[in-house]
């Protein structure tokens, strides 16, 4: 018990007076590095446009409305590549992320030493890159278009579903797992009948939840220029079409709508 | 059925890709040149440009996680149910709902149009985006808290600060802080790509190797951020299970 004797008293404190001290340096280190940050980012902004944006944002808003509603009838092809790039991508990572999975989580892992950190290498890498990157990455080297919308959905995907997969299978209850292996089941075996099972509830959990942040990320790898509905909006924007704009926004936002709603329907269905 | 709707969906979809499978083929050599550029990425010939690049992405990670975090802790308080009451909650989850819906990347678009080209945008956007991901996970977080422990503060006669203090603040504290520092990881991640339309940071960088097919350069901007975000999970790893 942290108590300092003071002009005779006993007084109480919450903590050790090192400790609280360290708390405090602590919070001096912060502070210091939070002000030095500041300090390079305004040195690096011109802050007359800052104090003159209410008016620029009035003006970018005042181009938006009234929106150009017979744009819709063509942003309809662009969403519909936008659902499949997401959903496409969504379903070639589960598909790679299963096997990755099953190498990275401890338990099933055939290799401690040599095949486990590869395993985790593929899917730190696949998941400190985001999509965007991944997008540009694939539209300089198969060309722009949905091929390469897709496939970077899928690249990106692959680690996020790996992780919360692998995790999954390492948190399994191991009594069903030995009760099989002891009929003498292989390998392959335990994986189908005791393993398997066990996380077939996570595995369609992550698949939704991911192909509902897919929808999300598809709407913008157009902006590279890897098809979809950012490929309106990038061209919107570039010839200052703002009422097209806010009709592309209100389509984004339907659709964020509606995946995070189909999620919603199939984790209830789930769980 | 199911499994039909779903073959059919398949089918119209993947007709939809049309691939220029020439374009394609062409491409290959060109990824497997990025492959390659992966055993031996080209850090020294444009070291300063990604030396400031990445510098200005931490710092823009630093500042925009400390301001999101200072916006989050309110808005996360008022979208509460059980502790804020019903006109706070639902212009607080009106927040939330609107800087979920869009990518950072429009945001940074408008940020950049509104505030001009450099970091300041780009604090601005993952700030933003900070308020919708923290406030919601902390707002479902005291959405759940413990009510005995609320009651037994307010029973002592506390004011509502004094509640939010001790009653509610030492419950959700250790989850505030790994949030925090989960966040911090995707603002870096995150500010990679803001750059590429002009909000500051490595993006910038980035982008102009992929456009100028410098593949090497491209691939150690890669591994500096694939390394930079493996020092931060790691470290975030050891003082989210130190203080939970």
């Amino acid at each position: 018990m942290p108590v300092v004797e003071r002009a005779g008293l006993k007084v109480w404190q919450r903590r050790e007076r090192n400790k609280q001290l360290a708390i405090w340096f602590g919070w001096l280190c912060g502070t210091a590095l939070f002000v030095y940050c500041w300090q390079v980012v305004s040195d690096a902004t011109t802050w007359a446009f800052f104090w003159d944006a209410p008016r620029i944002a009035g003006d970018i808003g005042g181009r938006m409305v009234p929106p150009r509603w017979s744009y819709v009838t063509r942003i309809g092809q662009p969403l519909w590549d936008t659902i499949n790039i997401a959903t496409l991508g969504t379903a070639v990572a589960i598909v790679m992320a299963v096997p990755v999975a099953f190498l990275a989580a401890s338990n099933t892992t055939p290799n401690k030493a040599i095949v486990r950190p590869i395993a985790l290498l593929i899917i730190v890498s696949s998941r400190s890159i985001n999509s965007l990157i991944w997008a540009l990455l694939l539209v300089s080297i198969i060309g722009p278009g949905v091929l390469a919308g897709t496939v970077a959905i899928a690249l990106r995907s692959i680690g996020f579903c790996a992780k919360l997969l692998y995790e999954a299978i390492e948190e399994i209850d191991h009594n069903q797992v030995e009760a099989i292996a002891a009929t003498g089941a292989g390998r392959s075996q335990i994986i189908a009948y005791g393993i398997v099972p066990q996380i077939l509830p996570a595995f369609a959990g992550i698949s939704v939840f991911r192909w509902d942040i897919n929808i999300r990320e598809s709407t913008v790898l157009g902006l590279v220029g890897a098809g979809g509905i950012g490929l309106q909006l990038q061209g919107s924007l570039n010839t200052l079409a703002w009422p097209q704009v806010s009709i592309i926004l209100m389509a984004i936002l339907l659709a964020v709508l509606f995946s995070e709603w189909v999620s919603a329907k199939v984790r209830h269905a789930i769980i | 059925m199911l499994g039909v709707g779903a073959a059919v969906y398949l089918v119209a979809a993947i007709n939809g890709l049309e691939v220029n499978w020439l374009r394609v083929y062409e491409g290959l050599d060109r990824g497997w040149a990025f492959v390659l550029a992966f055993t031996e990425p080209d850090f020294v010939s444009r070291w300063t440009d990604i030396s400031e690049g990445l510098v200005e992405s931490l710092i823009m990670t630093v500042t925009s996680t400390v301001i999101g975090i200072a916006i989050s802790v309110p808005i996360g308080l008022g979208a509460a149910r059980n502790v804020a009451p019903l006109p706070v909650y639902l212009l607080c989850r009106a927040i939330i709902a609107l800087s979920r819906s869009f990518q950072e990347i429009i945001i940074a678009i408008f940020f950049v149009a509104i505030f001009g080209f450099g970091p300041l945008a780009g604090v601005l956007t993952l700030s933003f985006a900070t308020i919708g991901f923290l406030s919601k996970l902390l707002a479902e977080d005291i959405e759940a808290l413990d009510r005995s422990q609320a009651e037994a503060v307010r029973s002592t006669g506390a004011r509502w600060l004094q509640l939010m203090n001790y009653g509610v603040q030492p419950q959700v504290m250790p989850r505030l802080i790994g949030l925090s520092l989960y966040r911090l990881d995707i603002n870096f991640r995150e500010s990679a790509v803001v750059g590429l339309v002009g909000a500051g940071g490595i993006g910038a960088t980035l982008n102009t190797a992929f456009d100028r097919y410098e593949f090497d350069t491209a691939a150690a901007i890669l591994l500096s951020i694939i390394g930079i975000v493996m020092i931060a999970e790691y470290s975030s790893g050891l003082i989210r299970a130190r203080v939970q």
